[in-house]
Formats: structure tokens, sequence, C-alpha cells
């Protein structure tokens, strides 16, 4: 009698544990890339494995604001996605934690060598070369040329046609002015800052704002990441995409584990599992264009190809390091934000 | 809360606070749960487990030792139960214990946190801790406010308030969740203005920051390129005042003084901007005056004009701000010119003075402070709005947008956020400041229910013209703005493709059904659900916060009552940003710990629209008449009692328009909102922000319209309930 209720208590008490156990399996999930892409990783993630996944979406610089508020009581466990800056900032600032996964023998180089330069805090998961796009009916009803270097965004007839982020609210924008800097040298990369500053509609706070606005109509040339612009063609609008000819930098889309991670155990399931080739492959769903960084994932035929577009040997150590980002946009806002338009 | 009654020994309200706080010390977790109301913390651990051990469990392991002193007050109170009321002793125990209680709480709650000691010179003094502790949980605030009330009424007790438990405890606990909620958040903000790149404090950080040209510079003025961010504010904020006080009186004037049919039309229209969503006034005016816009596309073909980008800046921003504040305007003035005696404008008329002279030298000048108020209104809200500048700002940038840049910026400056949030206030408390010392009681005195047969005579004809011109074109406008947020709702892609398809709809909110029952499958039932949730958990606390502060206001006197009644009215001008970086900055860390969770959303809601609820109060309560509570009190009620019986039934329509204010106001928040979100809860204008950023205004236009059609439903139900008339004096008292 004694041991079957022993044995009964026993019995109840596991399938509470186990009951409290698999509802304690859960992963608080930062996302930076775009809502559906974001989305379909969450939902992804839960069928694969069954843990609940919370979500947030941000931009890269606001998740990264709120991992740093939270630095101290972080409430996240994973975050996914935007450009690589913010997240080897948070590894040099070590609000997020190493971590080696096995999965790295199927990942391209750019992005290992990304978990390289961050002490293995973070890693690459897509990559993307910045350009710029316009929209062709305006630009044919302006009767202006069709663009197709940096240089070309100086010419005059440009003045009030082009659109870029703010640097300093936008990582896509920071990643412009790093990739002008390393592409023509400081001194004349300001003065190049200086003369598209003439150009400039309007600095827009998001990083992809400039391609949308220029999708709808509301300006005609706007300096983006080139899978933004190709999304905005292949939604239907008059888009065309322009790689450069100089040259183009780059940004490699990081994830990165939040350090003092309440679900550690669930934000590794994750991050093992978004570097797999059937995660990266979702990204064709929802149209987005980026590289992915597992070599056996699909691409997509509509995607810039990295391959034929000359990039520049991008110094993300250097340009991500905060203190080379503040003394930039520094240099930016006294000398070029100021200046009359 | 009741009181004791004279004579009788026992003493309930003593004895259920004294089993409150040792329920809080021996049942409920001490610190904070996560997911508390799942119970799972039951089944794990409970009651040893330091995570979920309540304080008595912690002090029996001789954990945390320095939350075992909070056991002694608890022990010394029921010692007074013995007591006579009137003894001193009695008094003595009460505040002596709640007191202690109370400090030793709050002590020990800032003093040790996730790192121990969270003051150098507290561990200089005590040497290092090997310790920490997380935020307070129930327990905590169970044990706090049982604190709270044995201390009020020992205070009552000593005579205070004539030794009512029920005003003194009511008093306290409003000073109490303010001080915790409005000012405390505040005071961290300010801090943080100070705090160096190494986590020093230093005046010269602030300085530095505080005289930035960015946020001073002239230069607009004196022919350079721009303005600082904190003139642009001001500057628009001060034509925002003029243009919608002129506004306002224009339809005040339409429907008081002309034979405008339509009057019911034009009020329902004031109801508009409190029910729209951030964003869908400057999305629609991009569709309309945007260089690809319909007006804009038109205008140029016709007349061959190049199109230009005018609308991105201060004129769209404008425009924006002239549409959603304008009625709230309206609301200000219709309520002043009304009452504008006609006996008054009659009497000059008998001696012989003309319908221009009657309107310039008598009705004007009765309107003065309604006008001054209504400029005011007009001005803080312009300063505190968030969701347009953010639209169609362009290059003009403005204070509110500045600070939500400058904390998601990648340049995270929480001092600078801290600096803007700064002058901000600054700017709205002066006009809040301005508001209540030259206008004073006024404004209240204009609002009486003395019977007035008279008849208000029609406007002067020149007058009348201009004012039903401008009063039709703005009318007019409106409705075509409006007309075409539904448009939008209903086509592909605005400007692109305009054939029409409920595809939005069906994204936003499709359902599914299954063997299981109905699937929510529409991407934006979740942050749907959620707004709803939390807007009907903060309406009554609102109303209900915001109806006892009144009652101590119109009711009471105690000392320092004008400062209680400033501090309380006070968030009504802190604008959404600042509360959200000062609830980020200040709820982040122990000891109260909620940011990440609905609580905190809530929080925000009922300190946001608390002001609303004690005006709506206020104004309905002077309309009672104080013999009621007098013959209530004379007849042996207290003052628990007459609150409950007398006054609060005849409030019905104001404890509504708290209610109606509230719920709707929580749904169609963002400033504060956007800080405070997180993944579990998501709320409907943070989820709209997110499609607007993602280009698909589509889908933020239909799940914009159809928060519109929700809250319009909203209203019409409880219109039902109370009556039209009502209603209608709700809303002029609601502003």
């Amino acid at each position: 009698m004694r041991i079957k209720t022993t044995a009964a208590t026993v019995g109840l008490l596991t399938i509470l544990m186990g009951s409290t156990a698999y509802a304690a399996d859960k992963l608080t999930y930062y996302c930076s890339a775009q809502e559906d892409w974001c989305q379909l990783m969450a939902n992804g993630f839960q069928d694969a494995t069954g843990i609940k996944v919370n979500m947030t979406r941000k931009s890269s610089g606001e998740t990264f604001a709120q991992v740093k508020a939270e630095g101290s009581n972080p409430k996240g466990d994973v975050w996914w996605g935007g450009t690589g800056d913010p997240h080897l900032q948070a590894a040099e600032e070590g609000l997020t934690e190493a971590y080696v996964t096995p999965m790295r023998g199927e990942l391209q180089d750019w992005a290992l060598s990304q978990a390289k330069s961050a002490g293995d805090r973070t890693i690459g998961i897509y990559s993307g070369a910045l350009g710029y796009g316009y929209n062709t009916e305006l630009l044919a009803k302006n009767n202006l040329p069709e663009p197709s270097c940096w240089k070309d965004l100086l010419k005059a007839e440009y003045k009030g046609h082009v659109q870029m982020a703010n640097p300093n609210s936008s990582g896509t924008a920071y990643t412009t002015l790093a990739t002008i800097v390393q592409l023509f040298g400081e001194d004349e990369g300001f003065e190049f800052m200086k003369g598209l500053h003439k150009n400039i509609n309007q600095y827009t706070k998001s990083g992809s704002a400039p391609i949308k606005a220029a999708a709808r109509g509301e300006s005609t040339i706007g300096i983006v990441f080139m899978h933004d612009a190709v999304k905005q063609a292949a939604a239907g609008f008059p888009i065309k995409v322009v790689a450069p000819c100089e040259g183009t930098g780059y940004e490699i889309g990081s994830m990165s584990i939040i350090k003092g991670a309440r679900n550690a155990e669930s934000a590794q399931k994750f991050y093992d599992w978004a570097l797999s080739a059937d995660a990266q492959a979702l990204a064709l769903k929802v149209n987005a264009f980026q590289v992915p960084s597992n070599k056996s994932a699909p691409t997509s035929d509509k995607a810039p190809d990295l391959a034929s577009i000359k990039l520049i040997d991008y110094d993300f150590a250097k340009y991500g390091s905060s203190d080379e980002r503040k003394r930039l946009l520094k240099k930016w806002d006294d000398e070029v934000s100021t200046l009359p338009q | 809360m009741r009181g004791s009654s004279p004579g009788n020994n026992a003493r309930p309200v003593l004895i259920f606070w004294i089993i409150a706080g040792w329920a809080g010390l021996v049942l409920l977790p001490w610190y904070g749960v996560e997911d508390f109301w799942t119970f799972e913390w039951l089944f794990d651990g409970y009651p040893q487990d330091s995570d979920y051990a309540p304080l008595i469990f912690l002090a029996g392991q001789g954990e945390k030792p320095w939350l075992a002193p909070m056991l002694l007050p608890m022990l010394a109170a029921p010692f007074a139960l013995r007591l006579p009321k009137n003894s001193s002793a009695y008094a003595k125990i009460l505040i002596g214990s709640g007191a202690f209680g109370l400090a030793w709480l709050i002590a020990q709650g800032f003093g040790i946190g996730l790192r121990g000691w969270n003051y150098g010179w507290l561990e200089a003094l005590f040497g290092a801790l090997d310790d920490r502790q997380f935020g307070m949980g129930y327990g905590a605030m169970l044990l706090a406010t049982a604190f709270l009330f044995l201390l009020t009424q020992g205070i009552a007790a000593r005579g205070a308030i004539n030794g009512d438990v029920f005003v003194v405890s009511s008093i306290g606990f409003v000073i109490a969740i303010v001080a915790a909620f409005v000012f405390f958040p505040i005071v961290r903000m300010l801090t943080a203005a100070f705090i160096t790149d190494d986590g020093g404090y230093s005046a010269a950080v602030f300085f530095a920051k505080f005289f930035e040209t960015r946020l001073w510079s002239l230069g607009c003025l004196t022919g350079g390129n721009r303005c600082g961010v904190a003139w642009n504010s001001f500057f628009l904020a001060v034509l925002v005042g003029l243009l919608t006080t002129v506004l306002g009186l224009v339809f005040a004037l339409i429907v008081t003084r002309s034979g405008f049919r339509h009057k019911r039309l034009l009020r329902a229209l004031t109801v508009l901007p409190i029910i729209t969503p951030p964003f869908v006034i400057g999305l629609a005016l991009i569709l309309l005056f945007g260089l690809s816009g319909s007006v804009t596309v038109f205008v140029s073909d016709l007349f061959g004009i190049q199109p230009t980008r005018w609308v991105y800046g201060m004129p769209g921003v404008l425009i924006a701000q002239l549409l959603a504040f304008t009625p709230i305007a309206f609301l200000v003035l219709i309520g002043v010119v009304e009452s504008v005696s006609p006996s008054m404008e009659e009497a000059a008329q008998t001696l012989r003075a003309n319908r221009w002279q009657v309107f310039r030298t008598v009705s004007l000048p009765l309107m003065r402070p309604g006008l001054a108020n209504a400029f005011l209104l007009g001005f803080i809200e312009s300063m505190a709005d968030f969701g347009n500048p953010l639209v169609l700002g362009g290059n003009f940038d403005v204070l509110s947008t500045e600070i939500f840049f400058a904390i998601v910026g990648a340049q995270y400056d929480q001092g600078r956020a801290a600096v803007l949030a700064i002058v901000l206030l600054g700017f709205t408390l002066s006009a809040f400041y301005a508001q209540r010392a030259w206008l004073g009681k006024k404004s209240y005195t204009t609002v009486t229910g003395k019977g007035d047969a008279g008849i208000h005579p029609n406007m002067p004809g020149g007058l009348a013209i201009p004012v039903y011109l401008m009063g039709a074109f703005w009318a007019l406008f409106t409705v075509i703005i409006y007309a075409m947020i539904l448009y939008g709702s209903v086509v592909e892609l605005w400007g692109v493709n305009n054939t029409l398809t409920f595809k939005h709809y069906v994204t936003a909110f499709s359902v599914r059904f299954e063997d299981a029952g109905i699937r929510w499958t529409g991407s934006a039932w979740n942050s749907f659900w959620t707004t709803v949730q939390i807007a009907a958990i903060a309406a009554p606390l609102t109303a209900a916060v915001g109806l006892i502060t009144a009652y101590l206001l119109t009711r009471q006197n105690f000392a320092g009552k004008n400062s209680f009644e400033f501090g309380t009215m006070l968030s009504f001008a802190i604008p959404g940003t600042v509360i959200g970086v000062s609830y980020i900055l200040a709820f982040n860390v122990p000891p109260i710990e909620i940011t990440g969770t609905g609580i905190i959303l809530v929080v925000s809601f009922i300190f946001r629209n608390m002001p609303v609820g004690i005006r709506a109060g206020i104004a309905s309560m002077s309309q009672l008449d104080k013999s009621l509570d007098e013959s209530s009190l004379t007849l042996g009620a207290n003052s628990a009692q007459t609150f409950r019986q007398i006054i609060l039934p005849l409030m019905r329509p104001a404890i509504l328009a708290a209610l109606v204010y509230s719920f709707v106001r929580a749904m169609t928040a963002i400033s504060a909102v956007i800080f405070l979100v997180s993944a579990e809860y998501d709320m409907a204008t943070s989820y709209i922000i997110g499609r607007v950023e993602n280009n698909d205004y589509g889908l933020a236009i239909a799940y914009s319209t159809t928060l519109i059609f929700v809250m319009l439903l909203a209203i019409a139900l409880l219109q039902l309930v109370v009556g039209r008339t009502e209603i209608g004096r709700r809303m002029e008292n609601s502003t």
C-alpha cells in the first residue's frame, strides 16, 4: 500500500515536473530582420523543436539599445538578424555570449570571419551588398541620366532626388559612410559625403526607407542594400537596382546569443537550427534576397550575385568598433550634416 | 477601508490590513515570479526555493538576512488592537510600525540590487556583500500596501482630517502611487542626464549636451540652413496652438451662434481624433500630397508644375497636427462659448449695441480664458505628438522624435535622450504652469449649473461669412482625409495598383474554423487581443484612481492640497516619449522590475490618463451640492460610505467618461508604448508602425480603420447605456 502510494506520488511528481519542464522550454527571440521573415523563423523553429518562441521585432539599432539597457538583467535569449555592426558592438561590450556551433563546417568563409572578429560572440547568417536603386518612371519623367557609379550621384542634376538614411540612426547608412571612407580614403570620402549632402532630399531614420520612398514615387534614388531594392522591384514597383562601378561595401547579417540568457539551451538550439540549410531556405518564401551563409542553402535568381559585384575588403573589426563609429559619426555630424543644402 | 464606527471596539480595517500584511510575509513569493498567473511556481519548489519563497521562509533559512527586520513591525502592529483608539500608544504603534516597515522596505530595495550593494559608500560602510536580489514581487507589494495603511491609520488616529481613516488612507495611497510611478521615474531620468560614459556623474556632461547647437541653434532665422530641435518644436507648437484655437473657435461659433442645422454632426466629428490611431492622418496626407500623391499628380498634370516634396517637414506636420488637435480646441471652446451668459449679450443689445459690437466687446472678452486654455492645450499636444512628425517630419526634427532616436539610434545615448526629455518637459511644464497660474480657477467657474433663459445672438454678418467658409473648408478637408483612409484600406497598392480588394483585412484579421474551435490566423490578432486586454484592465483602474483623487480635491481640505493637486495633474504635461524613456530607466532594474511585462503598459496608461479621470470627476463633483454629503454624514454614515453610496451613483456619467476615454487612449497611444512593448505584449499601434516601416501602408491603414470602428462601437454602446446628453457633457469635461 505504502509503496503504491509512494510510487503514485513519484509518478505524479514526475508528470508534474515533466510538464513544468516542457512548459519552461521557451525562447525569447529578438529579431532585427523584416517582420514576415522574423515571424517565419519563429514559427519554423517552433515547428521544428516544439520550443515556444516569443518574438520581438525591432531594428538592429533598437535591439542593440534594448540588449544594452537590459544588460544587468537580460530578458532576451537570442538576437537574430540585422546588420553586423551592432552585433559586433554588443560583442565588444560583453553583452553577448561566445558559442562555437557544430554547424561551422557548412558555412561560408565570410560568416566565419565575422565570428572570428568578435571572439565567437556572433556569426554571419546572411550577407548583402550596398548599392542604390532608382525609380525608373520618375527618372524618365525628370529627364535624368541613369546613374551607375557612386560619383554619378554627385551630379548637380540629381539635386533633391537622392535619399539616404541618417547614419546616426541607421546601420545601413553607417555602412554607407564606412564604405565611402574605405573606398575613397577618409578625406576624399568626406568630400564625397559633402557633395552628396547637396543632393539629398531627406535623411530618413530607417535604413531601408529611402528605397521604399523611391518605390512609392516619393523620391527618385535611394541608397540602400541591394537586396532591399530587389525586394521592392519584386513587389512590382518600378525600381532598378545599381551595383556602383567603383565597388561597394557589404553587411553581414549576424546572430548572437545574449549573455546571461534565461533560456540558454533553447538559444543554442535556435542558433544551430538557424544556420542549417533548411532554416536559411525560408528566406526565399518572404522575398528576402540576401545571400545565405550556409553553403548548401538555395539562392534566388533575383538575388544580386555577390561574385559579380566588385566588393571592397570591408574592415568589420575596425569600422564596427564603437570608438571608430563614434568618431566617424561625430565628424559626419559636424562637417556634413550642418552644411546648407 | 471602512472606518470603524465610534464606540465599537472592533476594528475591521486594521484587522484586515494586519492579516494582509502577514499574508504578504507568509504566503506570497517575495520576489517577482515570471508567469505568476500560471501558478507553475506552486509546483516548482515553493515555498522553500529562494526564487519563490515568501519572506518568512527566506528568513527562516537565513537567506537574504536584510529582509528579516521587516517581521518586527508586523509583530508589533497587533498590539494596537488591544488599545483604545484614542490612546496615544495606539497611534504610536501604528505610525511606528508602518513608517519603519515602509522605510526599511524601500531602503533595502534601493540599497541592494542585482550586483550586491548598489552604491559604493554602502560597500565601504558594510563591506562586500556576496549576495544579490531581483525585483520585488506580489509578497512585497502586499506587505508594502499593508505598511502604508497601518501608517495612515496611525496618522488618522492622531486626529488628522478629523480622524477620518478613509480620507487619510486615500491621500496616502494616491501620494504613494504617484511618487512611485510619476516622480520616481522622472527623477531617475533626471539623474541619467548627468551620467558620464564611464558611469560617474558630472554636471559638465549635462551642460555639454544641453547647450548643443543641434538643440538651440537659431540658424533658420538668420538665413542658415536649420534651426535647433528645441526651437523647431517650440515654433511648431505655437503655430499649432494658435491655429487650432482659431479653427476651434470657428466651429464653436457655428454650433452656438448660427442657424446651422446639423450641429450634432459637427459634434460627432470631434470624436474622430480621439479614436484615430497615430500615423493614419500622416499616411493619408502622404498618399494625397506626397511627391506621387493623388492631388499632387493631378495638379502638376493640370498646370504643368514640377511636383515637390513640400509635405515632408514643417508644413506636413503642421497640417496633420491641425487635423488631429482642432477638435480638442473645439471641445474646450464650445463649453466656454456656450457658457457666456446670453443675458449679458442681450443686455448689450437692449443698450443698442449692434451685433458686431456685442461680439467684440462682450462675447469675445468673456471667452478669453477659454481661448488661452485652448491655445495651451494645443501647444502641449503638439509638443508631445510623436506619430505625425515620425511619418511626415522629413528633415524637420522635433524633440519627441529626437528623444526616440537618441535611444534607439545607432549612437544609443540615454544621457542625450534624458537631456532632450528634460527640455521637452521644461516646455510642457511651463505651458501647464502658465495655464494654471494665469487662468487659475477661472475656467471652472464658467461651468455653472445656473439656469440662463436667454438665447445666444447670431454672429454678426461680417464675421459669419469667413467663419462659414473656414468651417466648411476644414470640415470638407477632414471628411476627405477620412474617406481616403477608408479607401486606402481597400485598394491593392495605392498609387500603383488601385484595384479594390479586401486582401489587407484578410491578412490582418482572417480566422479559420477548425474542429478545435476558431483559429485566429490573421497576423494582427495577437497584438489586437493584447491591446484590448491591456486597455480593458487599465480603464477601470484609471477611472478609480482619477475619481478618488477628484473626490479628495473637491470634497476634502488638508494641508498641502495645492501641491497634491499639482502632483496628480502633472503627468498630463509629461509627454509620452518622456514617460517611455523614464519608465525604461526606472523599471528595468530592481526594486521594481516590470519592463517586458504587461504590468508596465497598464501602469503607464493609468498615469498617462489619470488627469482626465480627475478632471471629469472634479467637473461632475462640483455640480453635486455639498449638502448631500453633509446630510449623509450627519445621519451617521462615514466618509467611505458617503463616497460609495451617495457620490458614486450620482457620478455615473463621469465614471463612464473616464472609462471610455482611458480605454480609447490606451488603444491609440503610441509615444510611451513604443518603448515599453515586448515579445509577449505587442500593442496594436506598435504593430502598425512596423507595417508602415515595411512599406505596407495597405495593412497599416486597414488595421487602423478596424481600430476606428472598434472604438466607435465601444463609444456607441456606452452612449446607449448613458444617453446622449450626458455623453455630450462628458466630452466637454474630459478635456
